[in-house]
């Protein structure tokens, strides 16, 4: 039944490394503004509703050091196709802190911070560093950074089940003013995964003749190891009409086979002082796992097996559209500027070899899977 | 695990706490080129609609919705800003 949290379960060690990241990267050798924001997030599609707060605060201390704190909580509900197929519904609980601070030396900017993640059946801790450093009369702004990762992986109804993975990851920042208009910016990172990395829940199917659907499941078997590399280009404009467009594309590639490509467009509308409007459309391609497939022809059949939908080939298609009303306040106000913001985006997944296993068809026939999402951020700031 | 000329062995923690005293000073080796954008032209870059990261609550969680449904990972971070006009 806790299959569905697989999404959780995969992506928490990557997302814990990849939340210091962002809020521990300062594109500019800069101490960030001094901020407090508080954001209700849902998430729905494919059976299931992700929802809850998150709680980020800044505040500088002197003219030197900013820290930081997050609080954030994902409350997971609903059945999605996994649970569906050989499980049953679950509620439960995933709650993240970050602490971090940030160091400003002349023109440098180092940045630490230290995530924990945690619900009944896996906890995930990283630890980040990062430094970055303008150029060029502060036009190209370099940043490297590394983050460390050790994750715990439970099974609930097993107590003897235990597992540890490490995760590690190496970063590098290139950002370039080219015109008084124009930013670009370079990303590159590996991320090295040594452990359990599978999903406890997750399961492969396998023909089986003796089962009354015709097929059967078993126990996803991956590596021990994975590497990734990733890299990306992403570029702003800024129109006279105090509007902007933005462009990213990223490369992806990893020793499981996983080759991903995606890109987006975006653009940003300004309506008087107060207004921002901001609408984009992002398209995702990745190319299945060597040990992915939807249907083996026997249990055991390979060394590594995987049925996770997220391994396969698939494309993701997702449009969104934001509003933001700013209250600008004096400058000798406490609060000097506050905003509310409306964000939603739509998404649409279409599997190209993850098959609808309810469904009543003939094994390996079944009609191949997709699903639409629908995803919620409300959230207010205030600057101080 | 990076190596000099002079066979030191360094690890990435401390090449990037080398980086980051090498390029604290105005030696630094680039520092001799003059900016073709000058500060007094960088308003439309400092202007908050010009960061990918102007507000970052909600693309960290906007990242978690993809890390979690795609099997890429990893540079998604979006430079942005570099105008050191905060």
């Amino acid at each position: 039944m806790q299959l569905i949290r697989h999404n959780i379960r995969r992506m928490v060690p990557i997302a814990v490394v990849l939340w210091v990241s962002v809020c521990g990267i300062a594109h500019t050798a800069v101490l960030p503004q001094d901020r407090s924001d508080i954001m209700f997030h849902s998430y729905s599609g494919d059976g299931v509703s992700i929802d809850g707060p998150s709680i980020l605060l800044r505040k500088k201390v002197g003219n030197h050091v900013s820290l930081s704190a997050n609080y954030y909580v994902d409350t997971v509900s609903g059945a999605s196709i996994d649970v569906r197929a050989t499980a049953s519904p679950y509620t439960e609980e995933r709650k993240e802190t970050t602490l971090g601070g940030d160091f400003l030396h002349d023109k440098t900017l180092l940045s630490a911070s230290y995530t924990n993640s945690s619900e009944n059946d896996f906890e995930a801790n990283s630890a980040f560093i990062s430094v970055s450093q303008d150029f060029f009369g502060d036009l190209t702004n370099m940043s490297l950074s590394y983050a460390k990762g050790w994750d715990e992986v439970g099974r609930r109804g097993d107590e003897s089940f235990s597992e540890d993975a490490d995760r590690q990851k190496y970063g590098f920042g290139l950002t370039q003013v080219l015109t008084k208009n124009m930013i670009l910016g370079f990303s590159a990172e590996h991320i090295s995964d040594q452990g359990y990395l599978n999903n406890p829940y997750r399961s492969v199917r396998f023909v089986d003749a003796n089962a009354p659907k015709g097929f059967s499941y078993a126990t996803e078997v991956y590596p021990n190891t994975r590497s990734s590399n990733a890299i990306s280009l992403n570029a702003n404009y800024y129109l006279q009409h105090r509007a902007a467009v933005y462009a990213d594309v990223r490369w992806y590639t990893d020793t499981w086979g996983i080759d991903a490509t995606n890109g987006k467009l975006g653009y940003i509308h300004t309506v008087g002082d107060d207004w921002v409007i901001d609408a984009f459309v992002r398209y995702y391609s990745q190319q299945k796992a060597d040990f992915y497939q939807d249907l083996f022809s026997r249990r055991e059949e390979f060394n590594f097996m995987a049925r996770d939908k997220e391994m396969s080939t698939y494309t993701n298609l997702t449009a969104g559209v934001s509003v933001a009303y700013e209250w600008q306040f004096s400058a000798q106000s406490l609060i000097k500027k506050s905003s509310v913001s409306v964000e939603y985006d739509y998404m649409r997944f279409d599997y190209d070899d993850f098959r609808d296993a309810t469904a009543l068809a003939p094994v390996g026939e079944e009609p191949l899977f997709g699903f639409s999402a629908n995803v919620l951020r409300i959230y207010a700031s205030i600057w101080y | 695990m990076l190596k000099t000329k002079n066979g030191i062995k360094l690890t990435l923690p401390a090449a990037l706490l080398l980086l980051a005293g090498c390029a604290s000073t105005d030696e630094f080796v680039f520092n001799g080129i003059d900016p073709w954008v000058k500060p007094y032209e960088r308003s439309n870059l400092a202007d908050p609609i010009m960061s990918m990261n102007r507000n970052p609550i909600a693309r960290a969680y906007a990242k978690h919705v993809f890390e979690s449904r795609e099997g890429a990972r990893g540079a998604d971070g979006g430079a942005g800003g570099g105008c050191g006009c905060n």
